[in-house]
């Protein structure tokens, strides 16, 4: 059990990560955080920045922290509350049945008419069905509570260690001794590793078997627009929100699947297959914003499991080692997925909810061609390509 | 407890089958109708090759307005709302476009090449040759290329200072083109900054034009230019005066009025110099977005201007389907011989017969940089932080300077106050990325065309660094703003919408955790995603 003074590395500087350093910086700990790149930048950085995760068992903790997170990090998040989702397909008039289903209980929320939405969302226009108002939940602004957690770290004596690459582990007596780097070891008490899409293959270095598959998906960002009452809508398929600068920023539809990702770079992250088909959907979701011009588009390469939940285990052996993968959904859990962290390293339990859903042993029927049979795969492999200029 | 492990169907949300073919297709495909872009083009043609030359001139009276492409600083006349007139004189300007007709080249004007891509990691979805996205007002789609010749030529290099941000304050590509291209420049009386090849070019086309000149400013205590054509302005009347930078211009109902110069060391006697227009001619930048979007390799050469794609013999870039020519390569240099022997060697990689490439010999001009980095120097030491390094956003030098977040937060804080570049250096070398999301310079309408490289610069002076050293705020698509109407796939795969999901579409991904393992799971699944 990490005690005051014991030293953890954490091994990912995505939002995941950083939370749980500052989690554990908070109880008195020595935090070094490793990061191949610049911390936040990728997927963590790269999201709707969505904060309204009803089905996880963080949820309670989510809504908890969130509306604090301003004053305890003394950096800006740019959170929100609330959130608005809404339809313009006839079909999906009765969405709100799907969502009674899963929100769970003490959490407001109420179904708007078609003219309820309009009056809330200027943007929206005559074609709105129906919709869902979310008096919890809410959003914030990814990249910039990515380098809130990284600085509030450190203004806790976090070691934030970036362009820092993880090789390896040195263990001992059952127990990870130190972190094989890039720039040479680093010893240390109890090891974190959240370094999303990586997480398998650093799991797999110490013998565990944590089933992952990566994805790019993309988002398009507009100019900015006059804000609106509130900035958290979405729906028509589209997740995302109206910045706090009034920029609409939308992501969903196809994702692509990657075969595998470097464990010392970050993975090339192009956009421009669905943009198009973004742009459309942000168009009929909002009609009153059609005229908007697209400024850029990002891609964010995420992990899941296989099935699509998370993972937030202290292992049994090595017995000093956390892991944590969020499958897909952590920006919006990070407050509470880093308390969850930082409770499983020092007291070995998670103190405010059950996770033991989210057991890893869940797996172990898990067949090996499991990628294949849920057919998460790229598009067919093209044949090499000629050698272009060195 | 023994856990049960419950997958998701099959995924059939993937890009897998939803992707579509291009609407149309060439050969070659040229982007940019410049002296390169043309060459290429009318080569490739010649050959019997399947050609598209693509050109966003005449762009619309809206994007002139928003300075894309060039720094046109509000000093078109109303003569660019007329589009008929503009491609009239967008063709007498340019004899190869008349040429390239003839020769059956499928010239393709004011439209704008948005996006381009190969297949690559991350996108398995074009094996042949590639794709480039094209729109003009009012629509946008997709065109197949075997080979891609980008010339795409460069755009101005904007430095900021007092009062830079109204109409009058412009940059020297964007005065060649109203000059040249449009006959549509509504200024009178300029006075210019810099002294080397590119300010001596705009001081002496000015005067061509029967346009008065006042003088010539230059940062650096020597002018830089060559001394005989520096000489030939001064008889013709042009100050030039060195060791100065502007320290403001002073506004009038039309814009600029007047330059306040001050001495670059600076305090000092100041000057102001009436004028209308103060025109940018420090530098310019090789526009190189879409081979970054493509994922072409790039690196700084500063005798070329800036970043620009690493290229091997006759234009190829890293990128086997893609080639390079003209300035968008590397400022300077025979832009003809080089889109020609781009289009041989594209030629030659098709199999198809060509002459063999000429060659373009190797160019070296003075060091951009270097040059750059004295004027941000003294335009920080003369007008201060206050000054705007992001027009769009809205953020002073100081701010940038600072890392502090966009005013519009009205985020105070002791914890922020202490951070500053240098801190943020601390942690490792400072990326323009990085400080684009956390200051939201370079973040704006203007897609960072009016700032990217003075925010850059401004950082390498924060962080005491060789501007070189900085990387490049990454280009994404689309590289021109697209409303979302315009830019929307209005012939979308039906796989597209019929498997569309919000995210990934795990359905056991979204059952709320209290009922995993019970049968509300089941429920669940069945209802299928919730939304």
């Amino acid at each position: 059990m990490a005690q005051a003074g014991t030293s953890v590395v954490v091994v990912g500087g995505g939002v995941t990560g950083l939370s749980a350093a500052w989690w554990l910086a908070r109880s008195g700990v020595d935090v070094t955080v490793l990061e191949k790149g610049i911390v936040g930048f990728e997927a963590s950085g790269r999201n709707g920045g969505g904060c309204t995760h009803y089905q996880s068992p963080l949820f309670h903790e989510e809504q908890r922290l969130w509306p604090q997170m301003d004053e305890l990090l003394g950096y800006p998040t740019e959170h929100q509350q609330k959130r608005l989702i809404f339809q313009v397909d006839e079909a999906k008039a009765d969405f709100h049945k799907g969502l009674a289903m899963r929100i769970p209980q003490g959490y407001a929320w109420e179904v708007l008419d078609g003219k309820q939405v309009r009056e809330m969302v200027p943007l929206a226009g005559d074609n709105a069905v129906s919709g869902v108002l979310c008096h919890f939940g809410g959003h914030a602004n990814p990249q910039r509570t990515s380098q809130a957690y990284a600085w509030a770290g450190q203004d806790l004596g976090v070691k934030i260690r970036q362009h820092v690459s993880v090789r390896g582990f040195e263990t001992a007596g059952g127990r990870v001794t130190g972190v094989e780097t890039s720039e040479g070891l680093v010893g240390c008490d109890a090891v974190v590793i959240a370094a999303g899409p990586q997480t398998g293959k650093l799991a797999a270095m110490l013998g565990v078997d944590l089933p992952m598959a990566a994805a790019r998906a993309e988002m398009i960002v507009t100019e900015p627009l006059p804000l609106m009452p509130m900035g958290g809508v979405d729906g028509h398929g589209l997740y995302g929100r109206q910045t706090l600068r009034g920029n609409l920023a939308y992501g969903g539809g196809p994702h692509e699947w990657y075969d595998d990702v470097a464990l010392e770079s970050a993975p090339a992250r192009p956009s421009g297959s669905v943009l198009r088909s973004l742009a459309k959907r942000v168009a009929e979701l909002l009609p009153r914003a059609a005229h908007a011009r697209v400024i850029r588009s990002w891609a964010g390469v995420i992990e899941n499991t296989p099935d699509g939940r998370p993972v937030i285990e202290r292992l049994s052996s090595p017995g000093n080692v956390t892991i944590a993968t969020m499958s897909s959904v952590g920006f919006g859990l990070s407050p509470a997925s880093g308390h969850a962290i930082r409770d499983l390293v020092i007291d070995g339990a998670c103190s405010f909810a059950d996770i033991s859903k989210l057991s890893l042993a869940r797996f172990a029927t898990l067949s090996p061609n499991w990628r294949r049979d849920l057919n998460w795969l790229p598009p067919e492999p093209i044949a090499p390509l000629a050698q272009g200029a060195a | 407890m023994t856990l049960r492990l419950t997958l998701p169907a099959p995924d059939r949300h993937s890009i897998i089958g939803k992707t579509r073919s291009p609407d149309e297709r060439a050969e070659i495909v040229v982007v940019g109708a410049g002296p390169a872009g043309c060459t290429a083009a009318i080569e490739a043609a010649k050959a019997g090759a399947s050609v598209v030359l693509v050109d966003e001139n005449p762009v619309s009276p809206g994007l002139i307005g928003t300075d894309v492409p060039f720094h046109f600083g509000g000093r078109a006349t109303n003569a660019v709302q007329s589009p008929e007139r503009l491609v009239e004189r967008v063709l007498e300007s340019n004899p190869a476009l008349a040429k390239a007709f003839e020769l059956g080249v499928d010239v393709r004007l004011s439209t704008s090449a948005w996006g381009a891509w190969v297949a690559g990691p991350g996108l398995k979805l074009h094996p042949e040759g590639g794709i480039v996205g094209l729109a003009d007002e009012t629509r946008s789609w997709l065109l197949g290329f075997d080979r891609l010749i980008l010339a795409t030529g460069a755009r101005d290099l904007n430095l900021s200072f007092a009062g830079s941000d109204q109409p009058g304050v412009m940059g020297a590509q964007a005065l060649h083109a109203l000059l040249t291209r449009y006959e549509a420049f509504a200024g009178r009386r300029l006075v210019i900054l810099g002294t080397g090849d590119l300010a001596v070019r705009t001081a002496e086309l000015a005067l061509d034009h029967g346009l008065d000149v006042v003088a010539l400013v230059e940062a650096r205590d020597a002018p830089q230019g060559d001394a005989a054509r520096l000489a030939a302005l001064k008889t013709r009347g042009i100050e030039i005066l060195t060791g100065r930078v502007p320290l403001a211009a002073e506004a009038g109902p039309d814009g600029v009025a007047a330059l306040v110069l001050a001495p670059a060391s600076g305090d000092g006697e100041r000057r102001t110099i009436p004028c209308d227009t103060v025109c940018l001619a420090v530098g310019a930048v090789p526009v190189i977005e879409l081979f970054d979007v493509l994922g072409a390799k790039r690196a700084m050469n500063s005798a070329r201007g800036g970043h620009v794609p690493v290229l091997g013999a006759n234009g190829a870039t890293s990128l086997p389907h893609v080639f390079a020519a003209g300035d968008c390569a590397g400022l300077g240099g025979e832009a003809e011989a080089a889109g020609r022997s781009a289009a041989r060697a594209a030629l030659a990689s098709l199999g198809r017969e060509a002459d063999a490439p000429e060659g373009v010999a190797p160019v070296t001009g003075p060091d951009a940089l270097a040059y750059q980095l004295d004027w941000a120097r003294a335009l920080l030491a003369t007008g201060g932080e206050e000054v705007l390094a992001c027009l769009c956003e809205d953020v002073t030098r100081g701010e940038l300077l600072a890392v502090q977040p966009p005013r519009y937060l009205g985020w105070r804080s002791n914890a922020i106050a202490r951070r500053s570049l240098q801190t943020l250096a601390e942690d490792g070398p400072v990326d323009q990325d990085q400080i684009k999301r956390l200051t939201r310079a370079c973040m704006g309408a203007c897609q960072a065309r009016r700032c990217r490289e003075q925010v850059a610069l401004t950082m390498a002076l924060g962080a005491n660094v060789l501007p070189e050293t900085i990387p490049l705020a990454g280009y994404r698509a689309p590289v021109r703003p697209l409303p979302l109407a315009v830019l929307a796939d209005a012939e979308e795969p039906e796989a597209m919408a019929r498997d569309w999901n919000v995210w990934f579409g795990i359905t056991t991904q979204w059952v709320g955790y209290d009922d995993i393992g019970t049968e509300r799971e089941d429920e669940q699944l069945r209802a299928g995603m919730p939304y």
